[in-house]
């Protein structure tokens, strides 16, 4: 018998009794809906994070003060980082292309009568450049401007509408920080809260020199990135500018590091592992409601076989064998998963295309997972249908016959 | 399995020396035991027939005689216990389900009392069933189902389910369907037991025009005026032949 009469018996079977289909494909509907719609959300999460370590710099390692090791004690002072180290890596550093100084507090500012508190920070001009900034408002300090120590401010995204402006109109406009007028001369584009305690977009820019010398009096850094040569593997960059660090700081060999040094990777790799494990999460348990709708198709092919087999009985007097019989209930079987599977990929779709609009969430409906949705409901309806198939292929034709 | 492979004539030489060369079916010392609980049931035993081509033989007894279990030997549904049969020259005792399947496909054209069509295929679609399990293409199956269905005249009606058609209609179905894979023989099943006596006469006699056709028809009943329509009854009683008679009343 061929295949394409068994599926075309097992289409009538699936029409004939189109509540009851309805009803059991609602539950391979469901599964996989909800595993698609539970993945997209997963990988949507996954690929943002992707893109926020892309936007802050794959590259990038960013140097911290740390503690002074004395005979394996540490010392209750804290080492500085300083600008002399700075200046060191950018002279000596020859697998580093820019190294980017940052002294940073929070402090007081003011523009005409509002009055806020943010995160001013000290750098040099390569700032915007290495963390992926552009400026769409203005422009950035110049080198020049902070070797002359100019009073020059450039805002966060955010920071014009925490002080009650709009960025055009402040070009040019004077803010006070800590009671030091500073002109406004650009605005960063927008990066988004990245998770940390600080929002990138909520900071003020000014010249490192401007900073040291009139507003924190200190030579010291808060930290110190410095963007790894294109191709270099992020641990021989490093070697480049710890070599430089230990001579600076004048650490004996084998004694520790007196500065730690953190990886943007390593830090969002860790929120990726987070997002990984949700998606994973996610899915097993839109896995576990497509286990009920299998079982669920499960229930109804054995009720069919029982309510059949009448017809099963007639099908084997007049010739069908076994394998006919067997195939014939698997293909329904599969038949209501693959249809129901499909309608469920398009629910599912939809309803991640419906929450990345509505609810303004990260979704990626992605054709791999498309696939195994696909793959795993014809493989539920292949499992599930192989118990109910071969109670059917073994019944004993007398008995069908006679069954009332 | 060379059995099916064969040329009716070289199955037909490997039949036992003593019986017609034109038998269509013979049993020997044929036996079925139930086993009921522990307990055995021998509804047959030990049946010697030999029915020859184009022969119409009714199988008479009261229930519990042994008839319906021989018409499930006969119908290659069950396999005996005991004994040997063959059907067409193959050795059907010998057979394994799937190879049994084929031989009803081939060999049996079943009439059923209760008619046993598919409530939701049309009368052309019921015919087709044993053609689709032949594995005849779609075109061919049609054709030869639509010329089944005119033989037993209702060419007009084959698009109708069988809840549209009278009881006399899906008898008539059911023939078609039996006759459609010409098979060796026909096996009918009490086929007037649901039927009124009116309505009983057509269909015996459509089943005498298909013997004077050629075919070779096995009616069991319970009626003896269904049974006078063929040529040949045998008797059966707790599980033996009680007697064999030849009564060739047909014209």
């Amino acid at each position: 018998m061929m295949i394409g009469e068994t599926v075309a018996v097992a289409f009538q079977s699936i029409r004939a009794n189109k509540l009851r289909t309805a009803l059991t494909m609602l539950g391979v509907i469901i599964g996989v809906a909800a595993v698609i719609a539970m993945v997209a959300l997963g990988t949507g999460a996954q690929r943002a994070v992707e893109d926020r370590i892309n936007a802050l710099g794959a590259n990038l390692l960013t140097i911290y003060a740390g503690q002074s090791y004395n005979r394996g004690v540490a010392s209750s002072s804290r080492v500085s980082l300083t600008t002399d180290d700075a200046d060191a890596i950018q002279r000596d550093a020859t697998l580093i292309t820019a190294v980017v100084p940052e002294m940073q507090s929070s402090l007081q500012i003011k523009f005409g009568n509002k009055n806020i508190n943010t995160n001013v920070i000290g750098t040099t001009a390569n700032y915007a450049a290495v963390r992926n900034y552009t400026v769409p408002f203005g422009r950035m300090f110049t080198p020049g401007d902070n070797v002359s120590r100019q009073r020059y401010a450039v805002l966060g995204w955010e920071v014009p509408v925490m002080l009650g402006g709009n960025a055009a109109a402040m070009m040019g406009q004077t803010i006070t920080i800590r009671g030091i007028p500073f002109e406004i001369i650009g605005v960063l584009s927008q990066k988004g809260a990245a998770g940390s305690f600080s929002n990138p977009d909520e900071q003020i820019l000014i010249p490192l020199q401007t900073a040291r010398y009139r507003i924190f009096g200190t030579d010291r850094l808060r930290s110190l990135t410095v963007q790894i040569a294109e191709g270099v593997p992020l641990e021989r960059g490093m070697v480049d500018f710890e070599r430089i660090l230990r001579r600076e700081h004048k650490i004996a060999p084998g004694a520790e590091n007196d500065f730690r040094v953190r990886n943007q990777q390593d830090i969002l790799a860790t929120q990726q592992q987070a997002t990984q494990v949700f998606t994973a999460l996610l899915a097993s348990i839109a896995g576990v409601s497509l286990l009920v709708g299998g079982i669920g198709i499960m229930n109804i092919m054995l009720v069919s076989v029982t309510e059949r087999t009448r017809e099963i009985g007639i099908r084997k007097a007049l010739g069908a064998t076994r394998s006919n019989i067997l195939m014939q209930f698997l293909i329904e079987a599969m038949v209501l998963s693959f249809v129901g599977g499909t309608l469920g990929i398009l629910l599912g779709s939809g309803a991640a295309v419906t929450l990345s609009r509505l609810a303004g969430w990260n979704t990626y409906v992605s054709p791999m997972a498309i696939f195994v949705a696909f793959v795993f409901s014809a493989a539920v309806g292949l499992f599930f249908g192989i118990l109910p198939a071969r109670r059917a292929a073994s019944l004993d034709p007398i008995v069908a016959l006679r069954y009332e | 399995m060379n059995a099916t492979m064969s040329t009716t004539a070289e199955r037909m030489a490997m039949l036992p020396e003593d019986v017609p060369r034109d038998a269509m079916i013979v049993t020997r010392n044929l036996q079925r035991e139930y086993d009921m609980g522990g307990e055995i049931v021998r509804a047959l035993r030990g049946v010697d027939v030999t029915i020859r081509k184009n022969e119409f033989v009714a199988i008479m007894g009261p229930s519990g005689s042994g008839k319906s279990t021989l018409m499930n030997m006969i119908g290659c549904l069950d396999s005996p216990t005991g004994g040997e049969y063959w059907l067409n020259g193959f050795r059907v005792s010998e057979l394994a389900d799937d190879e049994l399947a084929r031989i009803r496909n081939k060999e049996i054209g079943f009439v059923f009392q209760t008619f046993n069509l598919l409530p939701r295929a049309t009368a052309l679609h019921n015919v087709e069933l044993p053609l689709v399990y032949a594995g005849i293409g779609a075109k061919a199956r049609v054709a030869k189902a639509t010329e089944a269905l005119r033989q037993v005249g209702l060419a007009d009606r084959m698009h109708h389910r069988p809840n549209e058609l009278s009881g006399g209609q899906r008898q008539r179905v059911a023939v078609a369907r039996a006759l459609v894979n010409d098979p060796s023989i026909i096996l009918a099943d009490e086929p007037t037991g649901n039927l009124d006596s009116a309505t009983s006469a057509e269909i015996m006699a459509l089943f005498e025009d298909l013997y004077k056709g050629g075919q070779t028809i096995v009616l069991v009943t319970h009626e003896h005026d269904i049974a006078t329509h063929a040529a040949r009854q045998i008797h059966l009683l707790d599980g033996r032949i009680e007697k064999d008679i030849l009564t060739e009343k047909s014209s």
